[in-house]
């Protein structure tokens, strides 16, 4: 039912990804802006603060917001050009319908909304309620967020509601649960700015969140040292202290030495870890035989980095540890955040000044839009969606009877596997790209060739929805109203700089209008966004994310609230822990064991090479935006396999030669870029791309047991050169892919 | 008359070990509605195939603008404020001179508009008491522009220079460059 109705190439051809580029003078109006609208940039979890220029109802440029504290004016390429997605020739201004043999074609509102509830009803009679599911996304704001996940229990009532953060940082959300309670980043930023030490694992920030690196930096200036865990040189590693040149895979190794070098040394706050800690000696036991030797072996780094990286960190007096992606996805991602963890409880250096920890959430509202109900496992405030006492709470929100709230549903990549089981027949989804961002991809794309029913929201028409029965025409980040949390945990105010285009509606009133076709329109009205961050508000009262005591009006008064905030009269809570009672059930923050495993899938004669995957500064997840702006796909126009020039001589690879690299899933061609930057052992290739150029092609499926993060950062490859130099990337249309 | 709020107190200052290669500056800078989105700045790697390391490149302002120097056309003139200006659009004859003798490497000829054009320290921003664009967005700070009072305070371990040493020939710039403390030029071998 969800195959393409026509061939991709027609659909690319009607909808894009085509690029837009400025006007050369710049669009009309920018010189004589309607309005000046100071909100923040769409796309990663910093957030930066970000002026947009509006003429009769249009973004048409962008002016630097120096007053906004995090980034005071400060871009990245991607925010730079951000402002061009609104008057993009892509965008969807109307509803559309698949007719097959044509493709997507005008709709009216009304038959897209009738079709749709007559196949969520006519599913859910036949298969059941769970038979129906959700697939969200963190772009949205906190009160989207909010939103999707009342509307999946209440008006759709099925268990099956996930969303794409599952990809994103779920496994460092697992982790800071386990061993805080609580699942944010300790401390903002401005707390790295005195830090002795700074740990930066398996996070590229200069490419994927480049306004964080002048934080990174002024440390430096202060005589801070750094360390970077990589397996590549990436442009923080250039100048680091250490860098240690990780293999993929082999990350909780690597911390459990560290550990037991600092116990056997006595670089320990004892004091802090009698005193506000609980289980240290199972933790140490997991790592005794955990020597440097041992560790060089499975983690090729030389054993005197490692020692000169725990020498530097055991003595610190202040210190900052950051981790993103490349430690979390992995099938043991908790593990190795975990690992991270008690490195910084065993030096007890947090809930201090400069003493601070935390990972740093990829999407733009990865943190707030993980805390407030569109994870299958949750409910708002980061509450438990099998805990009899939250259920309670927010039932009476909603206003709803307990026993008719679903409970824990199924993970995002587990929902496109019940799809391909025939388990779940239809979905609606919305911010989410999973052909091109969820691993195995010609696996997803079978599973959505089963759908009997598809709907999807959005203001582009990404590559999942090209199987979609219906595309409603959703909104843009600036046409609406709200708030988003960013990585540090700090709520900031979303503003709506124009109307949707043409016949396009806001995310927000597609939903409720669904809802109340649905037949709950009693629980789904409200009279604008900040109706629904107020009920928000209460619903997250009492949580361990509390906003109860955050107001629109508080945020823009102080550009910015840092939850947990629980009243009125409360100032926020930039640094988490300065009380030193954590949220956990004894009050204590906990060690947990985090011993080596291997990764879910290792070299061998077959697929001798190690694969790793990850981004490039000008693109930003699966693209749906960021490969239709011409200059940002100008700069990086296709995926590159980067290759160490001692692995390139053994298969006799040519700069530029075209690859084939074949794993158990898939294979793809790719230009090889011969660069010593990355381990001799290991190939990366940057994701963002679809269809062939799709590096999600080859990545394993694997899951990390408790958070469910796929393993996008290891598993093994084939090189095969075809002994043909690609033509120049510019020509290759990679964008569009198919 | 001067009618202009150039804040004759800032300065702009390039630190190169900071720069990320992110480019931010260079599309930051084509939006400028003067600069036809061409860029005036440059980012390069150094050799991609040993290091991840890139240059940045800004027109240094020479207090001696051999740009200015060379130009049959008086088209490149220095204000009192020391900025050297791009070519005037109507003298301009697009002959490459300054292309080929400024020793930076700044001047660009765009074929398409038979036109020399380059960094005018965003004179459009920078006269009305605003940073320039490239240094206003730049998110790892390679690019800064305030005064030396912060300079000196946000980064002890670097010196500002100002003086190029190129052979026998000596160039001082408006614009700095952040050199390891302690050092007052830069020798070009």
């Amino acid at each position: 039912m969800a195959k393409l109705p026509v061939s991709a190439e027609k659909i690319v051809e009607d909808f894009g990804p085509h690029l837009n580029y400025s006007p050369k003078e710049g669009y009309d109006g920018r010189d004589e802006p309607d309005e000046v609208v100071k909100t923040h940039c769409c796309f990663c979890g910093m957030q930066c603060g970000i002026q947009l220029l509006v003429k009769s109802n249009k973004v048409v440029g962008f002016e630097p917001w120096m007053e906004f504290p995090f980034n005071e004016g400060r871009l990245c390429p991607k925010g730079v050009q951000r402002y061009l997605q609104n008057n993009h020739p892509d965008r969807l201004i109307q509803p559309l319908k698949r007719v097959e043999g044509k493709g997507f074609e005008p709709t009216s509102w009304d038959e897209a909304m009738d079709k749709t509830v007559s196949e969520i009803k006519r599913i859910q009679e036949k298969y059941g309620k769970d038979s129906f599911s959700v697939l969200s996304g963190v772009s949205l704001t906190n009160e989207k967020s909010y939103l999707m996940g009342k509307f999946a229990r209440v008006a759709l009532k099925t268990k099956n509601l996930d969303y794409n953060g599952r990809l994103c940082m779920v496994s460092a959300g697992a982790g800071n649960k386990k061993a805080f309670g609580l699942d944010r980043a300790s401390n903002n930023y401005s707390d790295l700015e005195y830090a002795e030490v700074i740990i930066v694992a398996g996070a590229n920030i200069s490419e994927t969140f480049p306004t964080l690196t002048h934080w990174i930096w002024k440390a430096r200036d202060r005589g801070a040292k750094i360390i970077v865990i990589d397996p590549r040189m990436i442009p923080l590693a250039r100048t680091a202290d250490v860098h240690l040149d990780i293999r993929p895979g082999t990350d909780s190794a690597l911390y459990g030495a560290m550990l037991k070098y600092l116990v056997d040394h006595d670089m320990l706050d004892h004091d802090f870890i009698d005193n506000y800690t609980s289980g240290f000696q199972e933790t140490l036991d997991a790592v005794k035989d955990y020597t440097l030797e041992w560790a060089e072996e499975i983690t090729g780094i030389k054993k005197e980095k490692i020692q000169e990286a725990a020498e530097l960190w055991g003595k610190a007096k202040t210190s900052f540890l950051l981790h993103a992606r490349g430690i979390e996805h992995h099938s043991k991602g908790v593990d190795n955040v975990l690992g991270c963890i008690n490195l910084v409880l065993a030096t007890g250096r947090i809930g201090r000044p400069y003493c601070g920890y935390g990972t740093i959430t990829g999407q733009g509202n990865g943190q707030g839009g993980r805390e407030h109900g569109h994870k299958c496992d949750q409910l708002p405030g980061n509450r438990d969606i099998e805990n009899p006492e939250h259920r309670k709470y927010i039932a009476s929100v909603w206003g709803i009877n307990e026993k008719d709230m679903p409970g824990k549903g199924l993970t995002a990549y587990e929902i496109i596997e019940a799809i391909h089981r025939g388990e779940i027949k239809g979905l609606l989804s919305i911010c989410f790209n999973p052909l091109v961002s969820l691993p195995n991809s010609n696996y997803v794309r079978e599973a959505l060739e089963k759908l009997e029913f598809y709907v999807c929201i959005d203001f582009f028409l990404n590559e999942t929805a090209r199987h979609a029965d219906v595309v409603l025409a959703g909104s843009l980040q600036e046409e609406e109203e709200g708030t988003t949390t960013s990585a540090e945990g700090r709520v900031i105010r979303i503003r709506q700089a124009i109307t949707p285009p043409g016949d396009a509606r806001t995310d927000t009133s597609i939903i409720l209008e669904l809802a109340k076709r649905l037949g709950a329109e009693d629980k789904f009205t409200y009279a604008d966004s900040e109706a629904i961050f107020n009920e928000l508000r209460v619903a997250s009262k009492g949580g361990t994310a509390d906003y109860n005591g955050i107001t629109y009006k508080k945020i823009e008064e102080n550009m910015g609230i840092f939850w947990p905030c629980p009243t009125e009269d409360h100032p926020g809570t930039p640094r988490l822990w300065e009380d030193k009672k954590f949220k956990t059930p004894d009050g204590k923050a906990h060690f947990n064991p985090a011993p080596y495993k291997l990764p879910g899938e290792i070299t061998d004669a077959e697929y001798p090479v190690i694969l790793t995957t990850g981004r490039v500064v000008s693109q930003y997840l699966s693209g749906t935006q960021t490969r239709r702006i011409g200059k940002l796909v100008d700069q990086y126009p296709e995926p590159l396999l980067e290759i160490h020039p001692k692995l390139a001589n053994q298969y006799d690879i040519k700069q530029g030669e075209l690859i084939r690299v074949t794993t158990r899933r898939g294979e793809g061609i790719f230009p090889a870029n011969i660069v010593e930057t990355i381990r001799e052992d290991t190939v990366f290739l940057p994701y963002h791309w679809s269809g062939k150029k799709s590096a999600n092609q080859l990545t394993p499926g694997t899951l990390d047991p408790i958070s469910k993060i796929p393993e996008f950062k290891v598993c093994a490859c084939q090189l095969e050169p075809l002994n043909e130099i690609a033509p120049p990337s510019k020509e290759s249309k990679a964008y569009a892919s198919v | 008359m001067n009618y202009t709020s150039f804040n004759t107190n800032e300065e702009f200052f390039v630190d190169m070990q900071r720069c990320i290669g992110c480019k931010a500056c260079e599309l930051a800078c084509a939006e400028c509605e003067t600069n036809g989105q061409d860029s005036l700045i440059h980012v390069n790697y150094v050799d991609r195939a040993s290091s991840i390391q890139t240059t940045v490149q800004v027109c240094m302002h020479c207090e001696d603008p051999v740009c200015a120097n060379v130009c049959p056309a008086d088209a490149i003139s220095k204000d009192e404020f020391g900025v050297v200006h791009t070519a005037n659009t109507e003298r301009c004859i697009g002959c490459s001179n300054c292309v080929m003798a400024c020793p930076f490497g700044v001047p660009k000829k765009i074929e398409e508009y038979d036109l020399m054009m380059k960094c005018t320290m965003c004179y459009d921003r920078t006269s009305v008491g605003k940073k320039p664009m490239c240094a206003t967005v730049c998110p790892s700070g390679a690019l800064f522009y305030g005064t030396k009072a912060e300079i000196a305070e946000m980064r002890p371990n670097s010196s500002p220079v100002n003086t190029f040493v190129f052979g026998k020939e000596i160039v001082n710039t408006k614009v700095n460059i952040m050199m390891p403390k302690g050092s007052t030029e830069l020798i070009i071998y």
